[in-house]
This record gives C-alpha cells, sequence and structure tokens, in this order.
C-alpha cells in the first residue's frame, strides 16, 4: 500500500529527473519532454494529496490534474510547433546556438 | 492452467508487449536478440490463446468477465474489464498464429535492414495492442487498444522514415483513421451518457446487456452509426478507404499482419462485438444503422474490386481486394450474418496474410520490383512461393470444397440473398465474386505465367525462414475450410452458441452452384484474356478511358483534394490572415498609442527632467553592463536561475517556519 510520502518522493525525483533533463540537455525537443515531466511530477503530487485527504473528498486534487494535463497537451502542441518554426529559421534545435536574447 | 488463464486474459496481449519494451530497451544493441524476443512473446502469447480457448469450446455461450475499478471520479465510477467469449478466443488464435507467421516471415524479409530491432519492437507492440482490442470488456478500454493499434499502424507504414512517400501514407493513415475516431469517440460519449456504462458485460448491468440497451432507446441508432464511423476508418470502408492502398508503402510483412490480416479487420470486429446496439429496435432483423453498414459495404466492395482490375502493383493489387473482402465482411454483419462475418474475417486473416507474404517473397526475389508488368515466368523459379500463392489466390476467388474462402463467401452470399429489404446488394456482391476471381486471375497470370520479363532475371526463390511461414498459412488455409463446411456448421455454432448437427444437405445447394459458375467465368475469362498479355493490359488498349479512371482509382484521392483538402487549406489561410491582420493589428494599435504617450512624454522628459538626472546615469550605466553579462541568451542560464530562484524561495519559506 503506498504512503502519501512515497508518492511525494517519487514525485520529487521525477521533478528533479525533469528539472535535470531541462537543464542539461542541448536538444530542444529533450528540454520539452524535461518540462513535461516537471508537470507530470506536479500532477502526481496534486492526485496523492487529494487522495490521501480525508475522504469522501471533492475532486478537486482530480479536476486539477485533468486541467493540467489538458493545458499541457496544448503546450506541448504550442512548444513543438516553436521547435519546429526554430529549425526553419536556424536550422538547429541544439539551445546552446540559440541566444538571439542576448542583453 | 484453463481456469487460470479465463481468469487472467489479459496476459495475453502483456507477453508481446512486454517482449517490444524489452526489445527497445536494449535498442540497436539488441540486434541479434530483437527476432527471438520478439518471436518468444508471440509464442507465449499462442500458447495462452490456446489454453484460453479450450474451455470456451466445453460449454455453449461461454463467457468470463473480469472487470474492476479503473478509478472513482466524485460519485461516478468508471470501470474496464477483460472478457473471453467465442468471438474474442477465435479471434486470439487467428492474431497469434498468423502473426506468429509473419514475424518469422519478417526475419528472412528484413533481414538486411539497418533498423531490424526497432521493427520488431514495433511488430510486437502491434501485436499486444491487437490482442488487447479483442478482449477489451469495455468500450474506453477497446478505444485504448484501438488507439494504441492506429499508432503502431503509424509508425510502421512510415517505417522506412527517408522515403518521402512512406512518410506522407503514415500521416495519410492516421490522420483519415482519425476522422473515423473522432465520430467513434462520440459515440462513446453518447452511449455512456445514455446508460452510464461501457462495460459490455456486467452481469446484466452491461451496455450489450437488456437493462443497457433499454436505457439507449431511441438514440441507438446515432450511436450506432458514429461507432460505424470508427469502424469504417479502421476498416477501410468508402468513403475513409483512401489510406489503405497507401500504407503498402509500409514493409510487405507489415502489409500481411496489419492491413490484411487483423488491424483493418478490427473495424468488422468492433461491429461485430456491439452488435446487441446496432439491432435495437430491429424489425425482421433490419435496422436503419444495418442498412447503412449493408450500403456502404456493398458500395465498398464492389468499387474497391473495379479498381483492383486496373492496378499494376503487385500488393496495391492485393490492397484493394482486402478493401473489397472488407466491404464483404461489413455487408455480411449487415444483413445478420454475424458469424458468417466473422468466419470470413478468420478466413481471410489466413489466406490473404498467405497472399502478402507470397508479394513479398516475390518482391524480395525480384529484388524490391513491386510491378507485375516487369514480371512474369516466376513458377519455376519460385517454386514454393508459386503453389503457396496459388492457394491463397483460389482460397481469396472463393473456388468452394477445398478452400477456406469458398465456404466463407458462401455464407455471406446465403445471408445477403435472404435480407428482406433489397435484393440488389445480393446481385451486386455476384459481381463482385465474379471480379475477384478475375483480376486474382489476371495477377498469378502476370507475376506466375507467360514469359519472363525485366524483373525476372536472377530471380531465386525465398529462403526457408520465408517460405515455410508460407506454408503453413497454406496448411491452415485448406485446413480450416474442414472447419467452415456447411455440412457440420460447428464454427458458426460455436460463435452463436447453439449446439451443432451435422447435415449433409446444407452441402449441396443452387446457391453453390450460381457462384461456383461465377468463379469459374471469372477465372477463365481470366485466362482467355490475359494468356497473352505481356507487359500491357488487353483492358487498356480496348478501353483507355475506362481503364485510365479505374488505375487513378477512381480520382477519389483527387476529389479530396479538391474539396475536403482545399477547404481545410482555405481555413487555414483564413486563420493566419486574421491572425497577421486582425489580431496582430490590434496588438499595434495599442502599441501606437503606447508610443504616442510616450513621445508626449519624451518632450517633458528631456527639457525638465533630464538636466538633474544625467548625473545618476553614470552609475547606472555600469550597473547595467554588469547585468548584461547576466543575459547571455541562453534559454538554460535562465531557466537555471529560475530554479535557484525557486530553491530559495523554498529555503526562505522553510526557514520563516
Amino acid at each position: 500500500m503506498p504512503t502519501l510520502s512515497m508518492l511525494l518522493v517519487v514525485s520529487a525525483a521525477l521533478f528533479c529527473i525533469g528539472l535535470l533533463a531541462a537543464l542539461s540537455r542541448r536538444h530542444a525537443i529533450f528540454i520539452l519532454i524535461g518540462i513535461e515531466m516537471m508537470l507530470a511530477a506536479a500532477n502526481l503530487n496534486f492526485i496523492a494529496f487529494w487522495r490521501f485527504a480525508p475522504q469522501p473528498a471533492p475532486p478537486t486534487g482530480v479536476m486539477v490534474a485533468i486541467f493540467a494535463i489538458a493545458i499541457a497537451a496544448a503546450e506541448a502542441a504550442v512548444g513543438l510547433a516553436m521547435v519546429i518554426a526554430v529549425y526553419r529559421h536556424f536550422r538547429t534545435t541544439n539551445v546552446d546556438q540559440l541566444d538571439q536574447l542576448k542583453g | 492452467m484453463n481456469s487460470w488463464i479465463t481468469s487472467n486474459v489479459w496476459l495475453i496481449p502483456a507477453a508481446p508487449i512486454l517482449a517490444a519494451l524489452l526489445i527497445l530497451a536494449f535498442g540497436k544493441a539488441a540486434r541479434r536478440a530483437a527476432a527471438p524476443f520478439a518471436v518468444i512473446g508471440q509464442l507465449t502469447a499462442l500458447t495462452m490463446s490456446i489454453f484460453a480457448f479450450v474451455p470456451t469450446l466445453h460449454s455453449h455461450g461461454f463467457r468470463s468477465v473480469q472487470n474492476f475499478t479503473w478509478f472513482t471520479f466524485g460519485e461516478q465510477t468508471l470501470r474496464i474489464g477483460f472478457v473471453l467469449d467465442p468471438l474474442a478466443a477465435a479471434m486470439l488464435i487467428m492474431i497469434a498464429l498468423v502473426g506468429l507467421c509473419i514475424f518469422v516471415f519478417s526475419i528472412g524479409y528484413m533481414a538486411e535492414d539497418k533498423n531490424f530491432s526497432r521493427f520488431f519492437a514495433y511488430l510486437s507492440f502491434f501485436s499486444g495492442a491487437m490482442l488487447g482490442v479483442v478482449i477489451a470488456n469495455s468500450l474506453l478500454l477497446l478505444f485504448v487498444f484501438w488507439e494504441l493499434v492506429g499508432l503502431a499502424s503509424y509508425l510502421l507504414i512510415g517505417f522506412w522514415i527517408e522515403r518521402p512517400s512512406a512518410a506522407a501514407a503514415a500521416k495519410k493513415a492516421f490522420i483519415t483513421t482519425r476522422i473515423g475516431d473522432m465520430g467513434f469517440f462520440l459515440g462513446i460519449l453518447w452511449l455512456y451518457h445514455r446508460s452510464g456504462t461501457l462495460l459490455f458485460y456486467d452481469g446484466g448491468r452491461g451496455c450489450l446487456e437488456s437493462v443497457g440497451l433499454l436505457a439507449l432507446g431511441a438514440s441507438a441508432t446515432f450511436i450506432a452509426l458514429l461507432i460505424f464511423c470508427g469502424a469504417a476508418g479502421k476498416s477501410g470502408q468508402f468513403p475513409l478507404h483512401v489510406w489503405l492502398p497507401d500504407a503498402m508503402e509500409g514493409p510487405t510483412p507489415v502489409s500481411a499482419l496489419i492491413h490484411a490480416a487483423t488491424m483493418v479487420a478490427a473495424g468488422v470486429f468492433l461491429v461485430a462485438r456491439v452488435y446487441p446496439i446496432f439491432l435495437v429496435g430491429a424489425i425482421n432483423g433490419v435496422t436503419p444503422s444495418l442498412t447503412v453498414v449493408v450500403w456502404i459495404g456493398v458500395a465498398t466492395g464492389l468499387m474497391a474490386a473495379l479498381i483492383a482490375v486496373a492496378q499494376f502493383d503487385i500488393k496495391r493489387i492485393l490492397a484493394y481486394s482486402t478493401v473489397s473482402q472488407l466491404g464483404l465482411m461489413m455487408v455480411s454483419l449487415g444483413v445478420g450474418g454475424v458469424a458468417a462475418g466473422i468466419m470470413h474475417l478468420l478466413a481471410h486473416g489466413f489466406f490473404k496474410a498467405l497472399l502478402f507474404l507470397g508479394a513479398g517473397s516475390v518482391i524480395h526475389g525480384c529484388h524490391h520490383e513491386q510491378d507485375i508488368r516487369k514480371m512474369g515466368g516466376l513458377r519455376r523459379l519460385m517454386p514454393v512461393t508459386f503453389s503457396t500463392y496459388a492457394i491463397g489466390m483460389m482460397a481469396l476467388s472463393g473456388v468452394p470444397f477445398f478452400f477456406s474462402g469458398g465456404w466463407t463467401k458462401e455464407e455471406i452470399l446465403h445471408a445477403t440473398s435472404q435480407w428482406p429489404r433489397s435484393h440488389i446488394p445480393y446481385y451486386l456482391m455476384l459481381v463482385g465474386v465474379f471480379l475477384t476471381a478475375l483480376y486474382m486471375t489476371r495477377q498469378i497470370i502476370f507475376v506466375f505465367f507467360g514469359n519472363r520479363r525485366a524483373a525476372s532475371e536472377h530471380v531465386h526463390e525465398s529462403p526457408g525462414v520465408m517460405t515455410i511461414p508460407l506454408i503453413v498459412l497454406a496448411v491452415c488455409a485448406i485446413l480450416f475450410s474442414v472447419v467452415l463446411t456447411p455440412a457440420w456448421p460447428w464454427l458458426e455454432n460455436y460463435l452463436t452458441g447453439y449446439p451443432a448437427r451435422f447435415d449433409p444437405h446444407l452441402l449441396i445447394q443452387p446457391m453453390i452452384i450460381v457462384s461456383l459458375a461465377l468463379v469459374g467465368a471469372g477465372v477463365s475469362l481470366g485466362i482467355w484474356m490475359y494468356r497473352r498479355a505481356a507487359g500491357s493490359d488487353p483492358i487498356q488498349q480496348a478501353q483507355p478511358a475506362l481503364f485510365r479512371f479505374l488505375e487513378n482509382k477512381m480520382w477519389i484521392d483527387e476529389i479530396y483534394d479538391r474539396t475536403v483538402i482545399a477547404l481545410a487549406a482555405i481555413a487555414a489561410r483564413f486563420s493566419d490572415w486574421m491572425d497577421r491582420y486582425v489580431w496582430d493589428g490590434l496588438v499595434r494599435g495599442v502599441g501606437a498609442i503606447g508610443h504616442f504617450l510616450a513621445r508626449l512624454t519624451t518632450g517633458a522628459d528631456e527639457r525638465v527632467i533630464n538636466a538633474g538626472v544625467d548625473e545618476g546615469t553614470v552609475g547606472a550605466h555600469g550597473f547595467g553592463r554588469l547585468m548584461s553579462r547576466r543575459h547571455s541568451g541562453q534559454i538554460q542560464t535562465y531557466l537555471g536561475a529560475i530554479a535557484l530562484g525557486m530553491l530559495a524561495l523554498v529555503l526562505l519559506y522553510a526557514w520563516l517556519g
């Protein structure tokens, strides 16, 4: 039987893996994947806290998670479209070479 | 063992999926191990399918159901489950056995491909998903596996990703079936709204059982039609058939497994599975939804058979014949011959896989030449391929008595002739039977008879790893006819749940004479017309306009290009224009106002305030330069700063209590 702290550890691990991927990978798509993993970790937290609240709890945790999943889907679509646009413009998706925001 | 497997049917799809995951996990390093993993996974699935099949034989109308709760949402509980009944058990065996033959064949066919292990991972993944479709006891779970099957099909059509045509065909298949699935999903939602459950069987409360069906009422027709949209997309029914011939861009074993034997039959299976919904409010076995199924099936069957007569690509001929046979199965379901339709599905799975693998063997032997005009005289050079192909061809053309396709086609024609609403489908089906015999004769004469042509040089028989699956499938195509003989309608009774009895009168019926005559006419006309054809088609010479119409697939792709796709392009251009001028214009307008205000204030600034501030700016300038170094433009530096900032906030929060 999973306990709340087990789920939180899993979620924290997922978040850290996602953050590490987003910070260290050079390919734009891997950065997107890392961001998705962090979102998944956040969703897992919502579900975990909802699940271990005194039952029957109103399904707010699930609602938030479903909204987050829907938004994440939209975000992934926009993100991938941007990656394709960036690739068409710069002929690369290596984020090290994309430094047009330089101050 | 038997009772154990009936309560753990989920293990059957799990085996190939596990194999797929293992192969993917090892990546390219698993090149050697990929094929054994996949074959072992498939063998496990086949063994378990056989063990699951045995208990369904013991009692008529056997059904074992395991339901469990997926999740609870407020007061709603969503339950899914697995079911094992004769329909599922028969399908399991067919899919696992045909799949195994095709896996083994692929070891030879794909031997030189650089992405060998990826191919087997996808094949195993497909096989697991397809087995899952069959045993799902919930429309939602079925839909999940249905989409996984679609994904596997997409991945495998586009397996040779470096070919633009393969990538385009994969996209076309995915998007076209998605149109059907949209309807399917709406049907699921509507069904859930009316009946409150998506389980098929649930001890009397499922959506296919009396209480659930009563709750549907008049909306059953629309729900059934929406579900049929999904079935039509997957099974290549008119007007969504356009993706299936293009799907032949994938490797030939894929065409055999997915686009001939199993996945495209999923639509037929789906209609058979939810048949009670189609039957709600039936008068004499006829409902509006079933009538639609019949007419769509007839249109598809006849159209595809006509197009198949004028194709030159060996795989496209088979693809159109698949479309046409799927139409035949749909007609059978529509007129009430559910058992006949499913029996044809099973028999078709064996002989069509055989034909496709035979075509694969020919293509492999001819060094990837697919144009039948360039082949010829392969009979002596590829004897095993030729004899097994001939068996498949006779099964498909419906030669009765010894070949499985003959009996099932008989059953379907019999059911169609008794449809109370109209006799036109029956006559059109007879035309289809004649055309089937004609185009298969044409193909076999072009490929195997006559003189050797360009591609027949250096042809060799395929290795044993490819011919043995052909032989196994050919034996299945013949032996299966024993089970199908109408004299002892065992399989039909097994599927419908009534006890079987022996009746030799069913063996000889006037109907058989009619179709035998038609098949004979088709084959002899084919032989007479094509016997001297060398490199060109006699119909092409006699009727060039008609032939061009058929060769270009009745211009349906072009019609879609001009209508649906043109409309989508106009919509896209309109959105682009809106974005560019209307929304962008708004933003620019706001910007212009800001700009104007800024102009106003600059004046005041420059004359009044500047004088005093100039001194202070020197310091700000230095600080700004310092800060600008932090702005490297590297997105990940920013991301790291955000993470550090967040960490600092969390620490601060923890510290403050």
